[in-house]
């Protein structure tokens, strides 16, 4: 059996933190002799005595750095099937281009004159997120999915205003991102949940009795949060619009459709993508990132500001201020641009013949997985054919064998997989959402499949030794009830091991 | 699993104990198993108004965060401090000193219409959900 990517544990063991490296007197770097007169700080300023700093050689830090790296898991060193992210490769060809000196050193206060080159980009960007989606216009200000979410709700509230309502509700279906009702609430609106049927889909019966004039718009994932295609999506904006609500998409599952079906052509008013995963764009460690968000044209006029404009058809590109009705700024100056030219490098790279063929492979990977592995782990709802990303359960393997879908995810990263989520979307019972993306070759597919028929045979066998997983890491399985309740949130200053931590 | 006789149920898994015109409430052994390890609850404070069905506190556990429904439409009489510090109560005595909260109920025979230990096993051996 081909193995993933085991995490390694290397370098000397032992070693925590870097303070516990320190040695009184060495050091990573010697400067020159003063040759100026020293400033004097005030006394009232200065230390009674040096900080608490590690004293490491250049080589020490290196090391123990290096060793740290060399245990992370990534795109870059294996595959990485954590349903509901998108966790796609990030091609290397938008980080040349995204390290080109005429996009890395350019300052946003620059004149426009001399930033041609990047409000092009930006234009260009803004104009295939607008033929993607299905929109009219968009706007790249935003520097995340759930701020996007965020902008999309200010949008909505800025063109009812305008109509003199105050409308309090927002709809959005029970599986929806944990991002969308957090996003309703910091948007002023209440968040109602809609149920689904056992179809995985939106319920339209509930839908229909839900619906009023207090309804401000409805907020919906397609394909939705289960994987699954919103079969009855046009009856569904009809039903909202038959209100004079707005629909909005949630860009979080785009890649299943991306070149195939247009949310502007469903009926949708708003759409937000999220750059990182629809146009492969890092992740990062919560950042930085880009949630443009495009709308129909008569929610144009609400867009933030600036706007990138283009006088006449061959004329100079421009930073349009003048918008009275926008909703404002949502970020400074124009967004992340740094992220936004790798997405649009990635648009371009595959061009418009190209993106189809993403959404078919990465609806293909996910259904070969799924059927590969169904009769250990079968879908949560097999009724309905699942798109991008699947959504398996482990409870037959519970009630045969003891063994949850946490212990099975804990079992991957023995084998050298990260593992896929877990426990959501909430509404499936020990919920594993896989979703391995189109770049995955079958050759990993397989080895990956093998991996969780692996784990399904182990629980039967010896379900104990599952419970006690990971057995390989540098560190075990980690006690996350008593990490949450007895919260530790800073390392101690000084020399203390990882033994005599306490809880302060 | 126990579901004690002397209890009325909600489908949304919540238990009501009717003591002398109060109501104790808890979540169901079922819930707490569900849910795994119970890592904070956040309650209504003493004196707050509570709707049966609609939420009137969270309980979060190392999975997810889940809306704890009222059975019955009254006023908060006491709230469990105990499980600030040791929320691993719900975990451990679901039915006992996990308990949540004490309300004083507007109408008490709103509880007739909640399910007897007997409905609520079957509902639970069903599959647990409604629909």
């Amino acid at each position: 059996m081909r193995q993933g990517a085991p995490v390694r544990s290397q370098g000397p063991p032992g070693h925590g933190t870097i303070a516990d490296l320190s040695f009184p007197g060495r050091r990573a770097s010697s400067l020159p002799a003063l040759d100026v007169a020293p400033a004097s700080v005030p006394e009232g300023f200065r230390r009674r005595e040096p900080p608490a700093l590690p004293e490491v050689a250049e080589r020490d830090l290196v090391r123990h750095y290096t060793a740290l790296s060399q245990q992370n898991y990534g795109v870059d060193t294996g595959v990485y099937p954590l349903g509901s992210c998108s966790m796609k490769y990030n091609p290397k060809v938008a980080e040349q281009i995204a390290a080109l000196p005429g996009f890395q050193r350019v300052h946003p206060l620059q004149p426009e004159a001399t930033v041609q080159g990047t409000l092009e980009l930006l234009w260009r960007l803004e104009r295939a997120i607008c033929a993607i989606t299905g929109m009219a216009r968009a706007t790249l200000q935003p520097p995340a999915g759930a701020c996007g979410e965020l902008t999309g709700l200010l949008l909505m509230r800025a063109h009812h205003a305008e109509r003199g309502e105050q409308r309090r509700k927002v709809l959005i279906p029970e599986a929806a991102h944990g991002t969308n009702p957090a996003s309703v609430r910091l948007g002023g609106y209440e968040a109602v949940t809609v149920p689904a049927d056992d179809r995985g889909l939106v319920d339209v019966r509930a839908l229909e009795r839900l619906v009023d004039d207090d309804v401000a718009g409805l907020m919906l994932t397609n394909p939705n949060t289960l994987g699954l295609f919103e079969e009855d999506i046009e009856r569904i904006c009809a039903i909202v619009h038959g209100v004079g609500g707005l629909v909005y998409y949630d860009g979080a599952n785009l890649n299943a459709i991306l070149g195939k079906a247009r949310p502007g052509d469903m009926g949708f008013d708003i759409v937000h993508v999220n750059t990182h995963k629809t146009f492969a764009t890092p992740h990062g460690g919560g950042g930085p990132g880009a949630g443009p968000v495009g709308v129909v044209e008569a929610l144009v006029p609400y867009l933030p500001v600036p706007r990138v404009e283009r006088v006449e058809p061959d004329g100079p590109y421009v930073l349009a201020h003048d918008a009275p009705r926008s909703i404002g700024r949502m970020h400074g100056f124009h967004g992340n641009v740094g992220v936004l030219v790798r997405a649009w490098t990635y648009l371009a790279a595959h061009g418009a013949d190209g993106l189809p063929e993403v959404a078919e492979r990465a609806v293909l990977n996910a259904n070969y997985l799924a059927a590969r592995i169904s009769a250990a782990f079968p879908l949560a709802y097999p009724a309905t054919r699942p798109m991008h990303e699947f959504v398996a359960t482990a409870r037959g393997l519970k009630a045969a064998t003891g063994v949850r879908a946490a212990d099975v995810a804990k079992r991957l990263i023995d084998l050298g997989y990260h593992p896929s989520t877990v426990y959501f979307p909430l509404v499936v019972e020990e919920a594993l959402m896989v979703e391995p993306t189109e770049t995955e070759t079958r050759e990993t597919l397989d080895a990956l499949a093998e991996a969780f028929l692996q784990v399904a045979e182990e629980a039967r066998r010896d379900p104990e030794r599952l419970h006690e997983a990971p057995l390989t890491t540098p560190v075990r399985r980690l006690d996350e009830a008593r990490a949450a309740r007895q919260l530790v949130l800073r390392w101690p200053a000084g020399k203390a091991r990882r033994s005599e931590v306490k809880v302060t | 699993m126990e579901f004690p006789d002397d209890l009325r149920y909600t489908k949304e898994h919540e238990w009501a104990r009717r003591e002398n015109g109060r109501v104790r409430v808890g979540i169901t052994d079922y819930a707490q198993d569900a849910l795994g390890d119970v890592v904070y609850v956040d309650l209504p404070e003493v004196g707050a108004r509570v709707r049966a069905n609609e939420p009137l506190g969270e309980v979060e556990s190392t999975k997810s965060v889940s809306d704890v429904y009222s059975p019955i439409t009254g006023t908060i009489l006491e709230r469990n401090a105990a499980l600030e510090d040791r929320p691993e109560l719900v975990n451990a005595q679901p039915y006992g000193d996990g308990w949540l909260v004490v309300i004083q109920p507007d109408d008490p025979s709103e509880l007739d219409g909640l399910l007897d230990a007997g409905g609520y096993r079957a509902f639970v051996e069903a599959g647990g959900q409604e629909g």
